[in-house]
């Protein structure tokens, strides 16, 4: 139904896509940002903040402020409106908004098991977990020992079950292939949503493919630099690309047999969407690769709220806010460490 | 601006006709006397601060830390509030004992009490925690007790059965190895480890399940509900849970089953498998949960009574706070010197409050014992002042009125002093019937009568505007008993109030009365509309004629009345352009076809003649020449109005062409006078010649003046009519009610009166009642005042009302009240 979904959208997704785009106009902006990097302490920034939407969240917290608190509170204050949306939500737009969160169940799965693995208290690893990525039976990850059993225990129940026919091994869980797991876990994540996306069609279709492509591609490029130097063999590496996204099949190709980072840089120069990340670079580095992607990224999702009708709004809202939220840790922690100086080194304006 | 302020010298100054004069005021205050300075001020309640620091962010103004400190202490008395409404104390409204408290004296306090609450509050829930964990446990050894009891007398039956099975076949080969085999069996059963608790009941099944998959089905689970929600200890919140118990074997599975526990939130506890033991443990349990049981109760009237002591100055405090922080609001808005010695404030302030705010200044300079007084100056400015209208209880609901379609541009004139009787008489015009008058009389007195005891309260949304509206009900409803009169009309019964009816039957039986006719046997009835045309054919007829030639001469009325508001504003703001170019000309067009229309209404009422005046308005214009015939109502009327209409004819090219002309030419003139005038030596009209500069400089745009001009011209010559047929709802809402209160007074009551049978007509008057009530007295009363409301701010108000101004939103404790809530 490419073209007509004006006709119908509406009757479904009018109401949550006029909420998602009030959240939107929510965000902070890059003047409340420039004001809360003239924060002295963390009480400015709760005392701008409670100018915000952040206000009636932060305003009942007594005054030595931590860092985790504020980005407790506004994560907390994501999680109401993803929730608040999800109930409000019909399908196949609840699926949609599902999938936003299957990311998270991942790195809450890896941060589980690894967390176990290192015997860190339970409770302890369950608070550092996302709320977005929990389920009932998080808990029970600690009982597993191997990838088996992990699976047969307690994933079977989750929606990232049918992710897990690649990596079932018997072998003991170690920091390696758990790595290795979140890999391909996230890799038949992203293929799964990327299906589901081009099923729903139209716009969705069409911005959700560019967004997941920038991200599977990003998320090669990461797999290939921090595998570098490491007993990962060519092979596997390549094993661990998602199969879509602009730099599948030729680039992957290229990458799988990089040795150092400034053979990433030569190929993906030849990529012209991403030739203006490289070149911003110095030679050699790749702490400030980061920021360029997520620099990238927020550009790419401020542009999906151009367009109308569709439901890769609410996938960049919530990412557009997980990055406010980074944005407001990292400013948090440069205030509350008197490093003001590194304030602008990783917080990414949205608007 | 400030120059108008004596009134214009056209009319004697009025209260609500035009807003208050205003200038904007710079007061200099040395710092040490600020606070107490805007707290006086804040007491009166007459300045409108401006923010002087707009560039700069809250954190970053100098009492930045001050008001983070007011946010602190708020936060505090939240938390109070918060745990009072938990405790269910009240905070009394106000208490008798006013102890003052100094703002720093406040904030350790609440510190204190905080702290202390917060104490009190970690004893209570941790001996909460462990009287629910007993309560937990105790029903973990009932419950469980109960599995094993049941266990037991079922293994005992089967063993029993299976003795007797095997005394039955002991007589012929027992084997006496298999009496050994069970109680080999028995001795594997002791080895078999168990652990019981509670787990929510949400997640029992997935607990189950994960339970059976961890040990590949080799376990034995027991669940049984619990009939009441417990009190989780973890969390402390009621919640479903189940009792069970799980039979394992083995070491692993022990260590697996207790991760799952831990990981289900499950809370385990110990049990003894020996029944004594049990009963033991049960009486132990008991024994511990009413010692913490008095232990807890003797902690919750210690909080109670802590909460019980904040309750009672609860208010107190949070007021202060309040305005602690309004204070230091309004001293962040504030432009501090350079010397850091004093502040400068700048704000509105009505002319007649300067006394006031002086002797305030005065006050706090004495009262903080600072050296230095405040300094009070006037500024000239060429900004438009705020709009400030003194209104009392009566008048401010009908001036919300207005302002809810604009509030006034400053010293215009104000529609609300009219609205005050036009409002409620229009709304009544549509509303006549003098009986649903006096039902809302009633129900507005009583509002005013409790007046004291609502305005105190927070009420409910519609209970709080209709309280709002009180004097223009009340209004409403003395006007709508007047015109009910007029009407005649009493629950659309008809009333011989004032004399019997002018009419009699023609003979005795009066059986036609209704359609023949009557003949005329006394003098015209007095008052109103005589009882008599109630019910007969040519009701309607004559009701209609009669209300639509009231509706239009009401309506002409009050667009006259709009344009020459728009008169006494031209008057005032020296503006001859336009009286000359705009009033008269819309006079003139107006009256010359409406006006006339409503004299010829007048004079056919007088002499009672037989003219046709749809036939006279439409062939004024259709053929102005031709003879009038039978329609003329007076002599030379036919020249009359060939006079009128070319006046009118003459009177658009005069609203259209020559304002945007003399506008050009007035603009053309000041600026080539202005290259050209000397400067005056004195600085203030430097200024004002600054001012005019700044005004003078915009483009004029003639083309968009004439567009302006013209849209102006069009809207009001058909405004004219459209406005003058808009004016005729008041007959159709009319007709519509004293129509619908006639059906439901026949159709419902006089029907049920007509059964004979009491039950009927019992049904019948409540049906009756809830009619008129949900329908007439609400929805109609919704549906007249709508329809009142925008015949004033369409009909009337376009004649002349601006409606850009902004309103006076002054610094008051008074206001703050309601700003929180």
């Amino acid at each position: 139904m490419y073209g007509f979904e004006a006709m119908t959208f509406n009757i479904h997704g009018g109401y949550l896509e006029a909420i998602v785009r009030g959240h939107r106009s929510g965000l902070l902006t890059a003047a409340d940002y420039n004001n809360l990097c003239q924060c002295e302490t963390l009480d400015d920034i709760k005392m701008h903040l409670s100018a915000t939407e952040y206000g009636p969240y932060l305003q009942n917290e007594p005054s030595p402020l931590h860092t985790t608190t504020i980005v407790e509170k506004c994560t907390l204050k994501l999680v109401d409106e993803y929730k608040h949306m999800l109930c409000q939500a019909t399908e196949p737009m609840s699926t949609f908004l599902e999938y936003i969160t299957y990311g998270h169940m991942i790195d809450n799965v890896v941060l589980i098991v690894t967390g176990t693995l290192h015997e860190r208290d339970v409770q302890e690893l369950l608070e550092k977990c996302h709320p977005l990525g929990m389920f009932d039976s998080i808990a029970t990850l600690a009982v597993a020992q191997n990838m088996r059993e992990l699976y047969r225990l307690v994933l079977v129940d989750t929606p990232l079950a049918p992710y897990f026919s690649e990596c079932i091994t018997s072998e003991d869980l170690d920091d390696m292939n758990i790595e290795i797991m979140r890999n391909t876990l996230y890799k038949a994540y992203l293929e799964d949503f990327y299906r589901f996306c081009q099923k729903l069609g139209g716009a969705t279709a069409e911005i959700m493919s560019d967004l997941l492509a920038f991200e599977a591609d990003r998320r090669a490029v990461n797999i290939t630099i921090n595998s570098i130097g490491t007993e990962l063999t060519r092979d596997d590496r390549r094993k661990l690309y998602s199969s879509f996204g602009l730099l599948y099949p030729y680039g992957h190709e290229e990458l799988a047999v990089c040795e150092d980072i400034d053979q990433v840089r030569g190929v993906m120069e030849k990529y012209p969407p991403y030739q203006p990340i490289f070149s911003k670079l110095s030679y050699g580095e790749s702490q400030m690769l980061d920021k360029a992607f997520y620099e990238e990224e927020v550009k790419r999702l401020c542009l999906s709220f151009e367009q109308q009708f569709h439901y890769a709004v609410f996938f960049a809202y919530m990412r557009l806010k997980e990055q406010e939220i980074r944005n407001l840790m990292w400013i948090s922690e440069c205030v509350a460490q008197n490093q003001k100086s590194r304030v602008h080194d990783s917080v990414v304006f949205i608007f | 601006m400030a120059d108008h302020g004596g009134g214009g010298g056209c009319c004697p100054p009025m209260d609500l006709f035009r807003s208050e004069p205003m200038h904007l005021v710079q007061v200099i205050i040395p710092i040490e006397s600020a606070r107490l300075t805007v707290s006086y001020l804040g007491d009166i309640g007459l300045i409108q601060f401006k923010d002087l620091n707009a560039e700069k962010s809250p954190f970053q103004r100098t009492y930045a830390s001050q008001i983070k400190r007011c946010a602190e202490l708020a936060r505090k008395l939240r938390f109070f509030k918060d745990q009072m409404s938990k405790a269910d104390v009240k905070s009394s409204a106000k208490s008798e004992a006013k102890a003052e408290f100094n703002f720093d004296e406040l904030e350790i306090k609440l510190g204190e009490l905080e702290a202390e609450l917060t104490e009190v509050n970690a004893n209570n829930e941790k001996l909460q925690r462990g009287y629910n964990e007993l309560v937990e446990y105790k029903l973990v050894l009932q419950k469980a007790g109960e599995f094993f009891k049941a266990a037991q007398s079922r293994a005992e039956a089967q063993q029993t059965e299976a003795s007797s099975q095997q005394a039955a076949e002991d007589s012929l080969e027992t084997p006496l190895l298999k009496d050994q085999d069970s109680t080999a069996d028995q001795g594997k059963q002791v080895k078999l480890g168990f652990i019981t608790g509670l787990v929510p009941q949400g997640r029992s099944m997935a607990f189950e399940r994960i339970l059976f998959r961890a040990t590949r089905g080799n376990v034995f689970l027991r669940q049984s509900s619990v009939d009441e929600a417990v009190i989780d200890p973890h969390s402390g919140e009621k919640v479903e849970k189940n009792v069970f118990v799980v039979f394992f074997s083995g070491e692993r599975a022990k260590s697996k089953i207790l991760k799952i526990c831990e990981a289900f939130g499950a809370n385990r506890y110990p049990f003894a498998e020996d029944l004594g033991k049990q009963a033991q443990m049960i009486l132990e349990v008991s024994g511990k949960l009413s010692e913490l049981k008095t232990t807890i109760d003797a902690g919750l009237s210690h909080r109670a009574n802590l909460l019980e002591t904040i309750g009672k100055q609860y208010e107190q405090w949070s007021e202060l706070v309040r305005k602690e922080k309004s204070i230091y609001h309004t001293l962040n808005m504030l432009s501090i010197d350079v010397t850091k010695k004093c502040l400068v404030a700048e704000g509105w302030s009505p002319i007649f409050a300067t006394q006031q705010i002086q002797d305030a200044l005065q006050l706090a300079t004495v009262d903080s014992k600072s050296q230095v007084g405040a300094i009070f100056q006037v500024l000239h400015t060429k900004e438009l002042p705020p709009t400030y209208f003194r209104t009392n209880k009566f008048t401010e609901s009908f001036q919300t009125i207005v302002d809810a379609y604009g509030v006034a541009k400053y010293q215009e004139a104000n529609p609300g002093v009219y609205t005050v009787v036009t409002f409620p008489f229009l709304f009544a015009v549509m509303f006549g019937d003098w009986g649903h008058g006096i039902c809302i009389l009633l129900a507005t007195l009583f509002l005013i009568f409790r007046e004291k005891k609502y305005s105190s309260q927070k009420l409910g949304d519609i209970m709080e505007m209709t309280f709002g509206g009180r004097y223009v009900i009340l209004l409403m409803a003395l006007f709508s008993i007047y015109t009910g009169l007029i009407y005649n009309e009493f629950f659309s019964v008809p009333f011989e109030l004032f004399s019997p009816s002018a009419y009699a039957c023609r003979d005795a039986a009066c059986s036609e009365a209704t359609t023949i006719g009557l003949i005329k046997a006394r003098d015209t009835y007095p008052f109103g509309v005589d009882p008599a045309w109630h019910g007969s054919r040519s009701e309607l007829p004559f009701l209609n004629s009669l209300k639509m030639k009231m509706s239009i001469l009401i309506g002409v009325a009050q667009m006259n009345l709009g344009i020459i508001l728009s008169f006494f504003n031209a008057l005032y703001f020296r503006n001859p352009v336009n009286v000359w170019f705009q009033f008269i000309p819309q006079m003139i067009f107006l009256n010359g076809l409406f006006g006339y229309l409503s004299l010829l209404i007048i004079v056919k009422w007088c002499t009672g003649s037989q003219a046709d005046l749809y036939h006279v308005m439409i062939y004024m214009f259709l053929s102005p020449t031709d003879d009038l015939g039978e329609n003329q109502l007076f002599p030379n009327q036919k020249t009359v109005q060939l006079v009128l209409l070319l006046l009118s004819l003459i009177a658009v090219p005069w609203m259209l062409l020559p304002k945007p002309f003399i506008l050009k030419a007035q603009h053309n003139r000041i600026h080539q006078g202005q290259s050209y005038t000397p400067l005056e030596g004195t600085e203030e009209s430097l200024q004002v010649e600054a001012g005019h500069d700044s005004h003078d400089h915009e483009e004029f745009e003639f083309s968009e003046v004439f567009v302006h001009q013209l849209i102006h011209t069009i809207e009001f010559v058909l405004g004219a009519v459209s406005n003058t047929a808009s004016y005729l709802r008041l007959w159709a809402l009319s007709l519509a009610h004293s129509e619908l209160s006639t059906v439901f007074y026949e159709k419902v009551l006089l029907l049920a009166w007509g059964y004979n049978n009491w039950i009927i007509l019992i049904v019948g008057i409540i049906v009756f009642i809830f009619a008129t009530v949900g329908v007439l007295l609400v929805m109609e009363t919704l549906s007249a005042f709508l329809h009142a409301l925008r015949l004033h701010w369409v009909e009337f108000q376009n004649k002349f009302y601006e409606g850009d101004g902004y309103k006076f939103a002054p610094f008051s404790f008074a206001l703050l009240v309601d700003e929180d809530e």
